[in-house]
């Protein structure tokens, strides 16, 4: 299989403007002619579904939560990064090209970064004018405030809710158009099977949560826009619904799934509490433009940190990467915390923790602005762990946040199965390897607003409306293949409860594909992890039935195909023969512990060819050519 | 810690509930309310019984989808708390913890503590948005908003659409939900041109969907978990009758 990515030739500035030039439209008489299916009402796909219905195709859009304002990027709280430049401090596209380039430890696709960069700016002028309430100086103007992996003042805020506060925005877009009739909202129901008629996507397969029945949908375009996989470590800071089904039912339909082994661990959450865990809660970053990291320099120090003095203190970031301090990248913050933990340097119960400090920021700034910065974290902090966080240090250890891996996409955001787009957290395209604070915001935006208006148009222009109906053959085996999954699930009525299967495997992918990989380690999760799967059908206990709503059922579905894609990310991991942003593999790196690319074998995107279930899946390979940037070995000294 | 609770069990819509005991053993006060249910559910579903049901999303206070009335209060009623950011220390042992789902005739019950809320969509489908389509608009900074305006916005825009303020009211009133939004948007020039329209159309599809009127309780006020203030019903208040003269 030969992967196209059909990056536009020419100078990188105008590869985009290119493209848009030599697409086909689609006539606006003809637009409510075509029926497309957005699967996701978060910022990505709640901001498709409403472009698309402005433009006129009648789009049915789909989540599983009860209201489109649900969807998870409501819970982003550090910032949405965009090149305005508003601060005059050098910034430009081209660096937030190049700062997510190299954040991405130069392991994604140069144009559809570049493209990323340009459209940012658009995104702020869109989101003002639809009324989302950002940060402002006295003068009036929008504030900005810096991030983990840029040295520029970039990034646009909402106090600590900004994902909430743009997924505001797009809701009320959303329902701008439900009320004009162009979108049909469907909530409180979950995509079950792609349905692929003559190799086109071309309709899904969906249960209604509450009165479980099986519906089929046909249209003319399907778009998948469903989010993160990071709860397949169970524990993540993503929400308990999160999950792969939509992306990883179509893989098995024939997409490619990329780069599955990049997922990315947050440096900056409350620590665990116990086995009683469910979920683990994110501090944001931006608290690290103030606070200031450190652990006690001996190991085994039990004192109040109130009474540890400044020299028996290590403040391990800036001594060991002075030019970024306290706002190092992510893999990199999240790595140096561990290693401290580690030499038993870790600090709250578990010894799995580091402070993160205010005292010093407090005493420069005064408790008013920290609490005018902060004050939502500080109490959210104080909430779950019952600290005040302006008088002893928070204490903070990472967790699993971000999953760069998705599907395998080309430029105009299609995967390799005709008709088939996907935006979002759920493809692969722009963080490579790692991903920055505050871009994946910017990225679904992007995504929703800008890219698919575009590209999916010259792909319809291309189809003939209304060519697939629903009574195709080929929409009943999928409805069948649903219906078959769940009897299944239901009639194992095993003795182990859903959940004991989603921690186990989750405690074997956080040891062995965590934050650090090994060829053993993975050659071992690689035997244990088909091990439960086969346990899992064998003695899983989901109680009640089909056609009512049952949470068990839906959490069953989801960690059935958690246990599926834990080995591929596990195969995933093992293939690449080397370190990159996330993938941090023992055998491969500096005697200082960072990451050692090897860019003459594995400059590629690992795409994943699903061969049936049982069978290994096939790599295929999707070369990154550098055109503009420099491999660089990503410092961040 | 030992507990005991009494949770609403209902199969469906349509079958009548009951209240119904569980004894929570072993509760450490570090777990959140969510997860004390989780274990709950765990118990139950060792012993071949059927979990409660309850909606939750997010589990850190943002998305709105956790709706428990606890002891008669939404959210428990701690000061600006969602019921998934309650944790298990604020309870004692051998406490009895009555959980019921939102009660309110616009926001029907699903299954046990679930309830429908689409009643609370609907209203912003009738103008709770700001009318504009993507592309062509205009430098973000080219219209200077105050940040005083920028920020009474935001205290608006806070609003989480959980639904607690109409649980707690005595009149199942939306008013403090529908306020929230009408003032975000009357705090920003963005929001003017259609600010008439706006609050004519929420307030009357607020009013179809059955939910009560505002007597001056206040009580949304206090069970709010992003501490939306009252002061916006005055303010959509002022916004109603500005636009029912310009109507008129
Ligand atoms: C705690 C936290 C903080 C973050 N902070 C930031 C930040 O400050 N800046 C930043 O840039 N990024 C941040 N991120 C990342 C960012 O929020 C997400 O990557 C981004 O919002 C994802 O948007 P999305 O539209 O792709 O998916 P989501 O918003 O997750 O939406 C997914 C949608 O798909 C639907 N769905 C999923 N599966 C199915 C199915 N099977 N059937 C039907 N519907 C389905 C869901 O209902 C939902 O509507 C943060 C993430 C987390 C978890
Ligand atoms: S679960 Fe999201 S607010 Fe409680």
């Amino acid at each position: 299989m030969k992967l196209e990515s059909k990056v536009p030739s020419g100078p990188i500035e105008s590869k985009w403007d290119k493209r848009r030039n030599e697409m086909r439209l689609v006539n606006p008489a003809n637009k409510r002619r075509y029926r497309v299916i957005v699967v996701g009402s978060g910022l990505a796909g709640g901001a498709a579904a409403a472009t698309l219905g402005e433009m006129g195709y009648r789009v049915d859009c789909f989540c599983f939560q009860d209201s489109p304002r649900r969807a998870h990027s409501i819970a982003a709280q550090g910032g949405i990064n965009a090149a305005k430049n508003y601060q005059n401090d050098g910034d430009s596209v081209y660096r937030l090209f190049y700062d997510t380039m190299k954040g991405g430890d130069f392991r994604s696709r140069e144009g559809n970064v570049y493209r990323l960069a340009q459209l940012s700016a658009a995104i702020i002028d869109q989101c003002v004018a639809m009324g989302v309430p950002f940060a402002r100086e006295y003068g009036g103007q929008l504030a900005n405030r810096s991030f983990g992996g840029a040295q520029v003042s970039r990034t646009f805020y909402a106090r600590g809710q900004t994902g909430q506060q743009l997924l505001l925005g797009v809701y009320a877009e959303l329902c701008r158009q439900i009320a004009a009739k162009t979108v049909t909202m469907h909530p409180r129901t979950e995509m079950q099977e792609l349905v692929v008629v003559d190799g086109h996507a071309k309709g899904i397969v969906t249960r209604d949560l509450v009165t479980g029945a099986i519906e089929t949908f046909a249209a003319d375009a399907v778009v998948l826009a469903t989010g993160g996989y990071a709860p397949v470590f169970y524990l993540s800071t993503n929400a308990m619904g999160n999950n792969v089904t939509a992306i990883y039912r179509a893989y098995r339909k024939g997409a490619l799934f990329a780069n599955p082994c990049f997922t990315q661990i947050h440096p900056t959450c409350i620590p665990v509490t116990g086995e009683h865990q469910s979920k683990l809660t994110l501090m944001s970053e931006s608290l690290r433009n103030d606070g200031r990291i450190w652990v006690p320099k001996r190991a085994g120090d039990k004192r109040d940190p109130r009474q540890v003095p400044e020299e028996d203190r290590d403040y391990y970031l800036e001594r060991i990467y002075p030019a970024y301090g306290n706002l190092a990248a992510r893999d990199v913050s999240s790595r140096a915390a561990k290693r401290m933990c580690d030499e038993g340097k870790g600090v709250g119960p578990g010894g799995l923790g580091v402070y993160l400090d205010f005292s010093d920021a407090i005493k420069r700034l005064g408790e008013g602005v920290i609490r005018e910065r902060y004050g939502n974290l500080f109490d959210m902090y104080e909430r779950i762990t019952g600290e005040d966080a302006y008088q002893v240090p928070m204490r903070i250890y990472p967790a699993v946040h971000y999953a760069m891996g998705g599907l395998w996409v080309d430029y105009d955001l299609m995967s390799n199965v005709p008709g088939l787009f996907v935006l979002g957290e759920a493809n692969f395209s722009d963080h490579g390897a790692n991903r920055l604070g505050a871009s994946a915001l910017m990225q679904g935006l992007a995504d929703g607003y800008f890219v698919i208006p575009y590209t999916l148009s010259n792909y319809l222009a291309g189809q003939k409306y209304g060519a697939v109906a629903a009574s195709r053959p080929e929409f009943r085996q999928a409805g069948e293949e649903a219906q078959e999954r769940i009897r299944k699930l239901l009639s194992v009525k095993g003795k182990r409860s859903v959940t004991s299967f989603h921690r186990e495997l989750g405690k074997v992918l956080w040891e062995h594909c965590g934050m650090e990989r090994s060829r053993g380690g993975l050659t071992k999760a690689l035997e244990i992890v088909p091990a439960i799967r086969e346990e899992f059908w064998e003695n899983v206990k989901v109680t009640g039935g089909a056609k009512e709503l049952n949470p068990e059922l839906e959490k069953a579905g989801r960690v059935a195909d958690f246990l599926d894609l834990a080995e591929l990310i596990c195969h995933d991991a093992l293939a690449r023969e080397e370190s990159c942003g996330c993938h941090l593999r023992a055998e491969y790196q500096t005697e200082e512990g960072e990451a050692k690319r090897n860019d003459k074998d594995y400059c590629f995107v690992s795409a994943w060819e699903h061969k049936g279930p049982g069978q290994k899946p096939v790599l295929q390979k999707e070369p990154l050519e550098f055109e503009t940037v420099h491999l660089a070995e990503r410092s961040y000294k | 810690m030992n507990l005991t609770l009494r949770i609403w069990r209902q199969r469906n819509a349509q079958e009548r509930g009951s209240l119904v005991s569980y004894e929570a053993k072993d509760i450490s006060p570090d777990m959140s309310f969510l997860e004390m249910l989780d274990v709950v559910n765990e118990r139950l579903i060792a012993k071949g019984e059927e979990p409660v049901a309850f909606d939750h999303d997010c589990r850190e206070g943002i998305c709105g989808m956790c709706s428990l009335v606890i002891n008669g209060l939404a959210h428990g009623g701690r000061r600006a708390t969602t019921t998934c950011q309650l944790h298990m220390r604020h309870f004692k042992d051998g406490d009895v913890i009555t959980v019921e789902p939102w009660r309110s005739r616009a926001f029907p019950v699903v299954r046990d503590l679930v309830v429908d809320r689409t009643a609370f969509d609907r209203v912003i489908h009738a103008g709770g948005f700001v009318s504009s389509n993507a592309g062509g608009a205009p430098d973000a900074n080219a219209l200077p908003v105050p940040r005083d305006d920028a920020e009474k916005a935001m205290d608006a825009a806070a609003c989480i659409g959980c639904g607690a303020c109409v649980a707690s009211c005595p009149n199942g009133s939306a008013m403090l939900f529908v306020a929230a939004k009408v003032s975000h948007l009357a705090h920003l020039p963005q929001g003017h041109p259609e600010r008439a329209q706006r609050v004519l159309g929420m307030v009357h599809q607020m009013d179809l969907e059955g939910f009560g009127n505002c007597t001056n309780h206040t009580e949304c006020e206090a069970v709010c978990p992003k501490e939306v203030s009252i002061s916006h019903i005055a303010k959509m208040n002022r916004e109603f009758i500005r636009a029912s003269v310009l109507e008129a």
